[in-house]
């Protein structure tokens, strides 16, 4: 057992945090807000293999594992890097060019949803959607959806449009398959989470040192301290969670993968809500307003929390699990 | 990133788990917990055998008696043992887990071969005299004194939270040598003897109605000045060499428990009857339990996240503060969740119609302890601000 970064995966990681550091920073994100989509940025994120990572490398991919996706992931998740990259990754070589970024594939998971409102992201910059139900995997041109778009969406990096119906589509892949790629989607989507955790732990936690109240630096009150405190231990125990649900895709033998999947899915996202949350109280006023950056995070957050499964779902799922015996 | 246990580690884990199969059921079962005798004989004489079988001082170096198992193999040790209900370390805690790592690193030939040996083997029982009513988070506040008078130090003070001193032979006492000192300056280390002349020992029950505690009253005693380990003054830094023996892997024992004490939640739900149905039928009950057990195995990930990176360090982890500030806090919701779920059969402390209501109610009360004992969490919350995320330090 070596629970840790190996080097190759520390290479990766900073890697990507110094290509998101140059291409995705806070202002170039603000520059975003209007068109919310950048198809520059999609070729250069799949260039550096962020769709093709898992995809062996004689179908065209970089052939590596969960746990080096839930590394890249974490990256992409602290910059807010837009667009449907969770959906694009899982249909790579499901879905010619998407792993080379050529095809943009948005997707709607539909599983465990019955009459909710329609609501599919990025429409309008997508070249297929893909949807997940009970019996499968469906493949839909975009083209053939009807709706209307929001014109405030919450996250302003996720627009999205109300369908009123959606065809069938093509069935693609089995319900087995359906249901594996929503247990991949979802730590995923934790290690998005769990970089948003960080991110807003670190941003709350230097806010704290330089802002001064009563001339001493708010960062000096315990009643701020231990809110930092407790934002970074969320955010530790989410990194542990959700690369223990990357390790464990690898190598099912150590353990539960829906569990650990579920595991991750639960704690990544009460990190990221609960400190996005902090963050926007620890700056205060500041906090509040557009200009801030800090919204951003709650409200990825939040798009985040509504895919693959929220806090809820995921405690019932290993409820049922502890449950099977006695 | 890698979880599977080496080949070796599962061979140290079949070998063990065979040897804990017959030996945890020849150990019987633990005495009452107000026989003393019956206890410190119950607990030694696990430690003896452990000791034979050669799992004794399972993180000690070889040349001390110790396995000097491989921070992987630790943790296999504490699972394993979780998983077998083996007799928990008990009256040994003090010498085992402290005392005798202390004395390993800090420790004269002389003072190493009078206490090793028999820590390891059972034969001596340690106590803690650190804390004191006025030194508690700020402990090094403590006021007991030690003058010195010939080759004697003569100690007045009164020492509280003393575990197992009752039945203990020995105890690492903390004392102020140098009044004149800043606080954290002035303070020794002493391995003293037991039942000296002007030594009171008064139990001290806690909130669980038991317990292990005394606090200690010292009047005058005269003890030996061979008794001081490491320099003279120099107690603070003894005191926290033992922090190096600590990798984090002893949570994980607590790890195996509480998985099992979630699945028997989720049993005891399913006997109890709620509004007319049983309790595991009520969805948010269910997402409740599913929520603290996927906790549970989060801070399991954490134990094992924070022992490979011990391992690969040669330091603990700073993140083990994490691991403990979650882990309480997180066992005392859990406390409060089995409370809820066995309702008013919680009025009794005995079992009743087979429902485990003497182990959740103690486990509920005794879960109070766990966020004040060894750096309540709001200390543990200032180190980490200061120590890890670089903020403005308390005074000191």
């Amino acid at each position: 057992m070596d629970f840790q970064l190996s080097e190759d995966q520390q290479a990766l990681k900073e890697g990507v945090r110094t290509f998101c550091d140059g291409r995705i920073s806070a202002d170039q994100l603000r520059e975003l807000e209007k068109e919310a989509f950048d198809r520059d940025l999609w070729g250069e994120l799949a260039e550096m293999g962020v769709f093709g990572l898992r995809l062996p490398e004689s179908e065209g991919g970089v052939g590596l594992g969960s746990a080096d996706a839930v590394v890249v992931f974490e990256e992409l998740g602290r910059c807010l890097a837009p667009g449907p990259l969770v959906w694009s990754h899982l249909l790579a070589g499901r879905v010619e060019g998407a792993a080379s970024g050529e095809c943009v594939v948005g997707g709607l998971d539909l599983l465990g949803r019955g009459e909710d409102p329609v609501l599919v992201e990025h429409l309008a910059h997508i070249d297929a959607l893909v949807v997940l139900r009970e019996e499968g995997v469906y493949k839909v041109a975009p083209g053939s959806l009807e709706g209307a778009p929001i014109e405030t969406p919450l996250d302003p990096f996720t627009p999205v449009h109300h369908v009123a119906s959606l065809p069938e589509g093509e069935c693609i892949a089995d319900a087995a398959e359906a249901a594996q790629l929503r247990v991949e989607g979802a730590a995923l989507a934790s290690a998005l989470m769990l970089g948003i955790a960080e991110q807003t732990q670190e941003m709350a936690t230097e806010y704290a040192k330089g802002r001064e109240q009563f001339n001493r630096p708010i960062g000096s009150f315990q009643a701020i301290k231990h809110i930092l405190a407790d934002m970074f231990v969320r955010q530790e125990l989410a990194r542990a969670a959700v690369y223990a649900a990357g390790a464990t895709l690898d190598d099912p033998e150590v353990g539960s993968v829906r569990r650990a999947v579920s595991t991750a899915k639960l704690v990544a996202g009460e990190a990221a809500m609960k400190n996005s949350r902090s963050c926007v109280q620890v700056h205060g006023g500041m906090g509040y307003t557009w200009e801030m950056p800090v919204h951003y995070y709650l409200k990825r957050t939040w798009v985040l929390e509504n895919v693959f499964g929220g806090v809820e779902e995921h405690a019932l799922q290993v409820a049922e699990e502890i449950g099977e015996r006695g | 990133m890698d979880l599977r246990y080496s080949d070796s580690d599962e061979a140290f884990r079949k070998e063990l788990r065979e040897w804990l199969a017959e030996a945890v059921p020849a150990h019987g079962s633990p005495p009452d917990a107000a026989d003393w005798a019956g206890r410190r004989a119950y607990d030694t004489g696990w430690q003896r055998k452990l000791y034979d079988a050669g799992y004794a001082g399972i993180n000690w170096p070889k040349e001390y008696g110790g396995r000097d198992a491989s921070l992987t193999e630790q943790l296999v040790y504490y699972e394993e043992s979780a998983r077998a209900r083996a007799p928990y370390i008990g009256v040994n805690f003090v010498g085992i887990l402290h005392g005798g790592p202390t004395l390993i690193s800090e420790g004269t030939d002389v003072q190493k071969e009078r206490h090793i040996g028999p820590i390891l083997r059972g034969e001596q029982v340690w106590c803690q005299g650190f804390s004191e009513p006025g030194a508690g988070s700020d402990l090094a506040a403590l006021k007991t004194r030690a003058e010195r008078d010939g080759d004697h130090y003569v100690l007045n003070g009164h020492k509280i939270w003393t575990s197992f001193a009752q039945v203990a032979d020995y105890c690492e006492l903390l004392v102020r040598t140098d009044p004149d000192a800043r606080k954290h300056r002035g303070i020794s280390w002493l391995g003293i003897p037991m039942g000296l002349e002007g030594m009171e020992i008064r139990p001290l029950p806690t909130l669980t109605g038991e317990g292990e505690f005394s606090e200690v009253f010292l009047e005058n005693v005269r003890v030996p000045v061979d008794c001081l380990v490491g320099a003279e003054n120099d107690g603070w830094r003894v005191t926290n060499v033992t922090l190096a023996f600590e990798r984090g892997t002893a949570f994980a024992t607590d790890m195996v428990v509480f998985q099992e004490v979630m699945r028997e939640l989720a049993a005891v739900a399913k006997r109890v009857t709620r509004n007319g149905a049983a309790a595991w039928e009520d969805r948010s009950l269910r997402a409740e339990v599913g929520h603290l057990a996927a906790e549970v195995e989060a801070v399991w990930a954490m134990v094992k996240y924070t022992v490979s990176e011990a391992d690969r360090t040669g330091v603990p982890s700073v993140s083990a503060s994490g691991v403990k500030l979650y882990f309480t806090e997180l066992k005392q919701r859990i406390g409060e969740t089995c409370m809820r779920v066995l309702g008013r059969a919680t009025l009794s402390r005995e079992d009743v119609d087979g429902l485990p209501c003497q182990s959740f109610v103690y486990e509920a009360l005794q879960s109070l302890s766990m966020t004040i004992a060894a750096g309540s969490s709001q200390i543990q919350r200032n180190i980490i601000s200061e120590r890890i995320l670089g903020l403005p330090r308390e005074p000191r």
